[in-house]
């Protein structure tokens, strides 16, 4: 298959294919994306968060089908949980989207967080830049039902969006450091339920003691019936304007992409430390000493790490 | 790295009995591979738009309706069509008569579990079959 060419004409076969080989990491898929990086960078991209069973996968089938009316084209990143004993995962999240599936401007992934505890998959980063050149105009990344510090959705997006639902906790969950304070809008799912008003209250009380620019706004809303949803696009629009109008659009991506290279070179001295393959019988064996209480584990990492660097400076002492 | 293996889990046609797919969803996850679950009711066209988009190894179709012989190579056909048909292995399963087998493994289902076939077997055909 030509990635290169089949990504510039916007085939879904070629897409889907791409997504593969960037989750495990495939050099040449890689080289593609990096070729094709300058075609990235006009999809708006919303992550849309919140704890499990909250309607996100409702919400995000929702938002899709309004925007398509304007004529907008959707992609969506569903990810889900992976097994931490198998590898396995259920990827469950297109069970309400099937409607979507047929329809030729929106395109659908799932895929598993992989060993990933930020609510989203390493590969996600990777994704978004493979369906930003695809041409799509508004990528969803739905992140795996999250808890309180699940916030790496924040790193990845332009508008966050945090769906909530009546009768989770009372104020001072809300008050809480973590996933309450990245969200740029806030919903009140399932808002024909009891104590959705109380919910809102709550919320908007946390807000007030925020200073910052934006305040988000909070909207209720019953996804199942389509309630709401146009507000929460207008909401989604006005932030997308605030962004562009205040020059915090740039800033943001910058902070983004800075996360992003970190974790890069993080993904990359793993790799060379602990995962390489003459490495990785020393790290089982520093293991076992730290275990019985030969070594401590400090002492440990510190010989890891320099036995690493050694072997970097000697490999480049023999190419000069 | 290691390929994880995808597997579409999808229920063709208007048979509401999910109990099937979804231990054999169950078990392909204990296997280690990602299943993509889609519930209930779709339309062959939903089921092909979605193995090419999550770029599945595998389509499983879990049938109890009877309406196997049309539904079942529809889908084959429309792989073929969007030239997916050689990456993809297709699966049969639910309640299939015997006398059926034959002529839908000859419009390209690679192979038929009807009850009682235990899950090891399904999960082996998987991992020793796969097109790509």
């Amino acid at each position: 298959m030509d990635l290169y060419n089949g990504l510039l004409n916007k085939e879904k076969r070629a897409i889907a294919r791409m997504i593969s080989l960037v989750e495990r990491n495939d050099s040449e898929a890689l080289e593609v994306l990096s070729r094709l990086y300058k075609f990235s960078g006009n999809a708006h991209i919303v992550g849309i968060t919140g704890p499990p069973g909250a309607g996100k996968s409702t919400l995000t089938d929702k938002l899709a089908k309004n925007l398509r009316k304007e004529g907008k084209k959707i992609a969506i990143i569903a990810v889900d949980p992976t097994s931490p004993f198998t590898g396995g995962a259920i990827l469950g999240d297109r069970i309400r989207m099937n409607k979507l599936s047929t329809d030729p401007g929106v395109f659908i992934r799932s895929m598993g967080a992989r060993g990933h505890l930020g609510g989203i998959s390493k590969a996600t980063h990777a994704a978004v830049k493979i369906l930003d050149i695809a041409g799509y105009d508004y990528i969803f990344i739905e992140t795996v039902g999250v808890g309180q510090s699940e916030i790496d959705i924040v790193k990845t997006t332009d508008t966050v969006i945090m769906v909530m639902v009546p009768g989770l906790g009372d104020d001072i969950q809300a008050l809480k450091a973590g996933i309450m304070e990245i969200a740029d809008i806030f919903v009140v799912n399932k808002s024909d339920r009891d104590g959705a008003d109380r919910t809102k209250v709550e919320i908007e009380m946390m807000l007030d003691f925020s200073c910052s620019q934006w305040r988000p706004p909070v909207t209720k809303v019953i996804a199942t019936i389509d309630k709401g949803i146009d507000e929460l696009l207008a909401n989604v629009s006005e932030h997308k304007d605030y962004l562009v109008s205040s020059g915090a659009f740039l800033s943001k991506r910058i902070l983004n992409s800075e996360a992003e290279i970190i974790g890069l070179i993080k993904d990359k001295i793993i790799d060379r430390i602990v995962n390489a393959s003459s490495n990785k019988n020393d790290v089982k064996m520093y293991a076992e000493r730290v275990a019985k209480r030969e070594i401590d584990p400090y002492t440990a990492c510190a010989k890891l790490l320099s036995k690493s660097v050694k072997e970097v400076n000697d490999g480049e002492g023999k190419k000069n | 790295m290691e390929k994880t293996i995808r597997v579409l889990v999808a229920k063709p046609g208007l048979d509401g009995h999910d109990r099937g797919a979804k231990v054999i969803a169950r078990a392909l996850r204990d296997a280690g591979m990602e299943v993509i679950y889609t519930g209930l009711r779709l339309t062959p066209e939903q089921i092909v738009q979605a193995a090419i988009q999550e770029d599945v190894d595998a389509v499983a179709l879990s049938i109890l309706s009877g309406a196997h012989n049309h539904l079942l190579p529809r889908v084959v056909d429309l792989l073929k069509e969007e030239n997916a048909f050689d990456d993809i292995l297709v699966l049969g399963g639910g309640v299939i008569p015997d006398e059926d087998i034959p002529g839908l493994k000859e419009k390209g289902i690679a192979e038929i579990f009807t009850p009682g076939t235990a899950t090891q077997v399904t999960i082996d055909f998987i991992r020793n079959n796969l097109k790509k």
